[in-house]
């Protein structure tokens, strides 16, 4: 443990853009578990007689057309917004990952089936997947989880099948298979940790998209509902004051999603480097 | 004496690695005339490589000349800016690669590459260039060289990519070759054709030649003089004949005694070694191991193993020797049950394994038994598994080992029995030396007891001096865990040490079998007799009883 650590110090002391990223998305999470607490204001109260001022050192990011802190509403949001993202990723990595091993290493049938239906889910837009879903299935958050992961799905498989299959007839594979590891063993104990490095990058960057994802559905009032704050749903909000000169209501969300959206997108090299043992002397 | 081609004084060359400057060259000096052949031997991270790259001024980045001259027909290169070198690279010094297939572009014609670097450095017209490349191609002994011309690497084998790196080399007739390295890969039928060919050519076109190997037989065979380099120094500079006769320098007599000639055995490859007394087969030798007959292979259209019959008793060593394409691999694999066969039987112990197929054998009782030690003993070892977690895997999975003290136990016996030292067990792959990767490999082959090791070329990618060390160690373990071995190889000369039969394979068939001696006396097979015939050999005295009389 203190190896990586130590690896990871050597990693970010070379790399200052990584080490910026990775704070950056620290403080991220950190606001996304801390961030109600510490908000000055309720982020749903409104106090009509405070509306639409500009930042002031009572109110940072201005006040709303209700009067509500945007301050407040900005920093409440992380939470959710990182919190659908999260998931969405998991999701579709949990499931993509092994499929696309598996396929990367049995190869055959199994690998021209599966590749065909990876290749129709992509050739689905997911604004359509989720007004679909949505229309089928209720406007519900899960909903809006389930469609983003659908959509980021492919890139998994592919990217697991492609990984998987330059290694499979490696020396390492076939010593795992005289060693006693039945097929599904060496894929899922040697060739998926293996290409973990690689699929960091892919989480990290699909975090990124995932985050503009449900914010892009929010604005189009999709999943995540007012008044809740969401990113995509304060820009919506914001949208309609801009042209009367309210630009602290789009401008402090927009922001904020452009910062999520770039920390998570530069982490993503910087973490291969770090999880890859081979680096490391 | 006339001033030397190239002369180098006093070279320094440092990395600079994360963890400071590492000194690859501590100050060498070497030279060469014109029409010389030196042969510069090492093993790897002697700095043979790094000696040649800051000839050509062809280091990496992190590389610095940081004291010493290189000069080079009297013209001092070691500073020179590029458009000095330039006109110098490939005009007039060359090199060859180890990795032909690597050092050529996939994607463009041998024909064209050819011309290009005739292009770089005479005005010729397309038309002309081709011409030429088509020449050089015949020149090395391309069979249908217009035709080859358009032909791309992939549809090449490595001795044709090599003949072509050798052409390219060539093309502007440079005054120096430097070949790093250049028959590492090949077989060995191959190698004595692209030695013979480098060595006729440079002698005939007057070039001199700069021979970079850790095959010190090779090197002999084919230079007028040896500089031996060990971590960064020359330690000694000798004609071969003398080198081998008496050779001056510990590391020099270490490396001279660990290159296996015709007479070695086993135990001359390590005379300091203490001549430890072989231990009385745990197993009495006798009764039937293996018996595998009539195994067929075939892949897509082609045939790899075309009806092999052969058996092998408890306690015994069978070599297996062929080339690449003769189906060896193949067939180990098969045996290891990792590959189903398309017909024919593998009996193990009387029970007939064949009948199992590859994907369940995993919970045969047999899986146990026979285990498989790799050529690239890095290459087969999980790049996330410690070397612990390498050797314990085998353990936890065919031995019911679970987590805890007797694991552990078993795992410091199986590395203190390949003489892996237990501090390392904790390292990753990437972390330990090659002969270290190949104890790590062999104590997890050994870990389950097993009664039968297959080795597929365990020391071909390994230096001359680890080789006998892992060749010693094999053969004790042979002995001591009384252990069959199923010992593959290319090279028939370290069979014979290490095997009582042998079994030769030529395009999946057996052409020859026999006890080895007998077989090395007199090959009935005229594919033995080439093969005995392309062992890189080198007498110690210069022996020309022709001339005498």
């Amino acid at each position: 443990m203190s190896a990586t650590l130590r690896h990871a110090g050597w990693v970010l002391r070379g790399n200052p853009v990584t080490l910026a990223a990775g704070l950056g998305a620290t403080l991220m999470v950190l606001l996304a578990v801390f961030g109600p607490a510490l908000v000055p204001y309720d982020p749903v109260a409104s106090n009509v007689p405070v509306a639409l001022r500009p930042p002031s050192a009572a109110h940072w990011f201005g006040t709303d057309q209700l009067g509500r802190d945007v301050f407040s509403r900005v920093l409440v949001a992380t939470r959710l917004d990182l919190l659908i993202a999260a998931s969405a990723v998991t999701l579709s990595f949990a499931a993509g990952a092994p499929i696309g091993a598996f396929c990367g290493y049995v190869g055959g049938r199994l690998d021209r089936w599966v590749g065909r239906l990876v290749e129709l889910l992509m050739a689905f837009p997911l604004f359509v997947l989720a007004m679909a879903m949505v229309a089928a299935f209720g406007n519900r958050v899960e909903n809006i989880v389930i469609a983003t992961a659908l959509i980021n799905l492919p890139f998994y498989i592919r990217f697991a099948r492609a990984e998987v299959n330059i290694r499979r007839n490696v020396g390492w594979v076939e010593a795992a298979r005289a060693s006693g590891n039945s097929h599904a063993q060496v894929v899922l104990r040697f060739l998926l940790p293996n290409v973990l490095p690689a699929m960091a990058v892919q989480i990290s960057l699909n975090l990124g998209w995932a985050i503009l994802n449900v914010a892009g559905l929010s604005f189009l009032g999709l999943g995540v509902r007012p008044p809740t704050p969401e990113w995509g749903i304060l820009v919506a909000e914001g949208a309609r004051f801009i042209t009367a000169g309210r630009w602290w209501l789009v401008t402090f969300p927009g922001l904020a999603l452009m910062l999520a959206v770039l920390c998570f997108n530069l982490l993503g090299d910087g973490l291969r480097d770090i999880l890859d043992p081979r680096l490391r002397t | 004496m006339t001033a030397p081609l190239l002369s180098i004084e006093d070279l320094r060359v440092g990395f600079s690695t994360r963890h400071g400057l590492v000194e690859a060259l501590r100050g060498i000096s070497l030279g060469l005339h014109v029409g010389e052949t030196l042969g510069i031997v090492g093993e790897s991270g002697s700095g043979k490589s790094v000696t040649a790259l800051a000839v050509m001024r062809l280091l990496d980045r992190a590389g610095r000349i940081s004291a010493g001259r290189i000069s080079f027909r009297g013209q001092d290169i070691t500073h020179a800016p590029r458009h000095v070198l330039q006109p110098l690279r490939g005009a007039a010094m060359s090199m060859i690669f180890q990795n032909p297939r690597a050092a050529l572009n996939p994607i463009r014609t041998v024909g064209l590459q050819i011309a290009d670097v005739l292009r770089a450095h005479e005005p010729l017209s397309a038309r002309e260039a081709r011409d030429r490349a088509g020449v050089l191609l015949e020149a090395v002994r391309i069979r249908d060289p217009l035709a080859r011309l358009d032909a791309y690497p992939h549809e090449l084998s490595g001795g044709m990519c090599q003949r072509v790196m050798i052409a390219m080399a060539i093309a502007c007739e440079p005054a120096l070759l430097i070949a790093d390295e250049p028959t590492t890969g090949l077989d060995a039928t191959t190698q004595k054709t692209v030695m013979d060919l480098l060595s006729e050519t440079t002698a005939r076109r007057g070039m001199a030649m700069v021979l970079i190997t850790h095959d010190l037989g090779l090197a002999a065979q084919y230079c007028g003089r040896i500089a031996v380099m060990q971590q960064g120094l020359v330690v000694e500079e000798a004609p071969p004949h003398k080198l081998f006769g008496a050779p001056r320098h510990a590391y020099t007599r270490r490396l001279v005694a660990a290159s296996p000639t015709r007479q070695s055995t086993i135990a001359s490859l390590l005379p300091e070694a203490s001549a430890a007394p072989p231990a009385a087969p745990a197993v009495p030798r006798g009764g039937r191991l293996l018996e595998v007959r009539g195994l067929v292979k075939r892949f897509a259209g082609t045939t790899a193993v075309d009806d092999v019959s052969f058996h092998l008793d408890a306690g015994e060593s069978l070599g297996l020797v062929g080339e690449s394409g003769s189906g060896k691999s193949t067939l180990s694999r098969l045996v290891c049950r990792l590959l189903d066969q398309t017909a024919g039987s593998i009996r193990f112990d009387g029970t007939d394994i064949g009948a199992v197929p590859a994907r369940g054998f995993h919970r045969n009782p047999h899986r146990r038994d026979i285990q498989l030690v790799f050529q690239d003993h890095g290459g087969s070892l999980n790049p996330r598994f410690t070397a612990f977690q390498s050797i314990a895997d085998p353990l936890k999975l065919l031995a019911g080992l679970g987590e805890g003290e007797a694991l552990q136990r078993r795992v410091g016996e199986c590395a203190e029995r390949v003489g892996l030292p237990a501090e390392l067990l904790g390292r990753f792959p990437h972390q330990l030396s090659g002969g270290q990767q190949a104890r790590v490999g062999i104590a997890r082959a050994i870990a389950a007891r097993p009664r039968l090791l297959v080795l597929d070329e365990p020391t071909a990618a390994l230096d001359v001096s680890v080789q006998a060390v892992i060749l010693a160690l094999l053969d004790r373990l042979r002995r001591e865990e009384g252990l069959s071995f199923l010992f593959v190889s290319h090279d028939l000369n370290l069979v014979r040490m290490m095997c009582q039969r042998i079994i030769v394979l030529q395009a999946g068939k057996v052409v020859e079998e026999g006890k080895s001696d007998a077989l090395f006396a007199a090959p009935r097979a005229a594919y033995t007799a080439e093969l005995l015939a392309a062992i890189p050999h080198f007498a110690p005295e210069p022996s020309v009883p022709g001339t005498a009389g």
